[in-house]
């Protein structure tokens, strides 16, 4: 937790979660040490076997035998994860021309290609299940595939950029720290690597926000204003409570999901609560309080009427991040046929060379 | 007479106005990969211009850093080449203006290198290394744009017609510089008749040679760069950030 000063990194935002991620990439390692049963035998049948790994807490991997609805399940969940990294470049990526100091540039324009770089491992986990990187390309085009609705609101200020880092991100790690823990090995592996990175993001946007509410009085409102404006968007991040939750009881069983929407949304305010306090940034709920019988922080709900809107595609900025990305795939398209092209034209003199 | 500030000023504006350029692909280059790499190469670009500024700042010894350098002049004070500070236009266009500046920009940090100014010398030693992965990055687009398709051959071509006057700029006499540039012409024209050839493009024929930024004369399109860039920053003066 925060002291009153400055933290040591070591203590800064995502330091805890940070030792989960470590502590699943150490099962992981041990998991795959522990002899794992091996292959099933002959006459055995494949769908108990499946269930006896997962009962086990080991891996399932690309070569096993897994239920149809398991397989769509972390494809869709693993697809709409690496859609929302490429999405989420374009909030961030809109201050890169404009920040504020060559040190923040930097040290955006690096955050913003770590996404895609995200994008690209999660594609390729997508893809050990046996669906092509451009099918799930296209289906992201086409609106057929969702990705996370935060990032259909817009980044006004400089601020929004450390908002989007501490909350956003925050959010992000929350959720996704259950999931290095998944039951699918290769989404398992992609995750650690993506947590890593994002509790260094997150890190990044927290020291942003430090600077501009340590600062000027006007830098001092635009932090506020960001973080009135993205915290309760980052609370709906954790989707509907659970009884509406669709996808839930099955995730959970099949050891994809660990925690429900609601655990891992009180996870996450009562990580931000004593953060927003040593930024010394107001959480915009005057209902938040510390619950001494529950220990844990009673709050607002996000607006979840809202977040489904968003959802179905009437965000404020939903129509922009769809005709970004089809425009940029679309103006691409005779680049990437050149690539093909010279590519089959080196083949083929290397052909008849030979 | 080109004194060592106005030098490094020159070099570190060049970066600089080529990584804000090629921060501009970020979320629209032709493929995921293709992000990634210009984001890379816009990072090298821009840790060169941070260094290159934090000594001009200190050689020209009035207390301004690099965000002082990097925001608060006007267009008629910066040094940069006009080259980099064309639009980005098409991919063709950018691959153009990455391969003429990275086939320029590796054999003077180079040179740069082996000179007598020890800050410089350090600047050019890390920044040759990855100029040579820049040129090595165009250089494939070059062909694979120039011998791929029918339509990435016409855009390429283009390209290389458009950009080329703005290459001879690179090359304007500064004898009493740590490195002259008039001497890496004939370094750059190997290396650039080179890859256009495999690219099977043509060389244009040298006429019209715009210049001028050296001297503080840009294009129109350096103020609109500016504007955006430093709008922020200028918004708040003294705020730190």
């Amino acid at each position: 937790m925060y002291g009153n000063d400055f933290a040591p990194p070591e203590d800064a935002p995502g330091g805890g979660l940070l030792g989960e991620v470590e502590a699943a990439e150490a099962a992981l390692r041990e998991a795959a040490a522990r002899a794992r049963r091996g292959a099933p035998a002959p006459d055995e049948d494949v769908e108990a076997y499946f269930t006896d790994v997962i009962d086990a807490d080991q891996k399932i991997e690309p070569r096993d035998w897994m239920p149809e609805a398991y397989r769509k399940t972390l494809i869709r969940q693993i697809a709409q994860h690496a859609h929302s990294e490429i999405i989420g470049m374009q909030p961030e990526g809109n201050w890169i021309s404009r920040a504020p100091s060559l040190k923040r540039k930097a040290i955006l324009l690096a955050k913003v290609q770590d996404e895609a770089g995200h994008g690209l491992y999660l594609y390729a986990a997508a893809e050990t299940l046996g669906i092509s990187r451009d099918e799930l390309v296209d289906l992201l085009l086409d609106g057929r595939q969702k990705y996370s609705s935060i990032f259909n609101y817009p980044t006004l200020t400089w601020a929004d950029v450390g908002a989007i880092g501490w909350l956003v991100d925050g959010a992000a790690i929350v959720n996704q720290v259950p999931l290095c823990r998944c039951s699918y090995g290769p989404y398992a592996r992609a995750m650690i690597r993506v947590c890593k990175e994002e509790s260094f993001h997150q890190r990044q946007g927290y020291e942003i926000l430090h600077t501009l509410a340590h600062g000027t009085e006007a830098q001092k409102a635009m932090a506020q204003d960001a973080v009135d404006r993205w915290w309760y968007p980052s609370l709906a991040m954790f989707g509907p409570p659970d009884g509406d939750s669709t996808h839930s009881a099955q995730s959970m069983a099949w050891k994809i999901k660990r925690f429900s929407n609601d655990e891992l949304r009180q996870r996450f305010v009562d990580m931000c609560v004593g953060q927003a306090e040593v930024l010394g940034l107001r959480i915009p709920d005057p209902d938040l309080r510390w619950n001494e019988e529950r220990q844990a922080y009673d709050y607002t709900q996000p607006d979840y009427a809202e977040l489904m809107r968003v959802i179905k595609g009437n965000g404020p900025c939903n129509r922009e991040r769809m005709t970004h990305r089809q425009r940029a795939h679309a103006d691409g398209a005779w680049v990437r046929e050149a690539a093909a092209a010279y590519a089959a034209k080196r083949a083929e003199r290397k052909a008849v060379a030979a | 007479m080109t004194t060592v500030f106005d030098f490094t000023l020159g070099l570190g504006d060049d970066a600089l106005i080529a990584a804000q350029r090629l921060g501009e692909w970020t979320t629209r280059a032709p493929e995921m990969e293709e992000d990634i790499a210009l984001a890379n190469i816009a990072l090298d670009q821009l840790g060169a211009a941070r260094l290159l500024l934090t000594y001009a700042g200190e050689l020209e010894g009035a207390g301004r850093d690099e965000d002082a350098l990097a925001y608060l002049r006007d267009d008629r004070e910066f040094r940069n080449c006009l080259l980099v500070e064309l639009p980005n236009g098409d991919f063709a266009v950018t691959v153009a203006k990455l391969f003429f500046l990275a086939a320029w920009q590796l054999p003077l940090y180079t040179a740069l290198a082996g000179c007598a100014d020890e800050r410089l010398a350090a600047i050019g030693a890390k920044a040759r290394k990855e100029s040579a992965y820049h040129l090595d990055h165009a250089s494939l687009w070059m062909r694979r744009l120039g011998d791929g398709t029918d339509e990435s051959h016409r855009r390429a071509q283009d390209a290389v017609d458009q950009v080329w006057p703005y290459v001879h700029e690179l090359f304007v006499a500064a004898p009493a510089a740590p490195v002259d540039p008039a001497t890496l012409r004939a370094d750059v024209d190997a290396t650039v008749a080179a890859v256009l050839d495999e690219a099977t493009l043509t060389r244009p024929e040298t006429g019209w040679t715009p210049g001028g930024g050296r001297d503080g004369l840009h294009t129109e399109h350096l103020s609109y760069l500016l504007a955006e860039m430093q709008v922020l920053h200028r918004a708040h003066p003294g705020a730190t950030w």
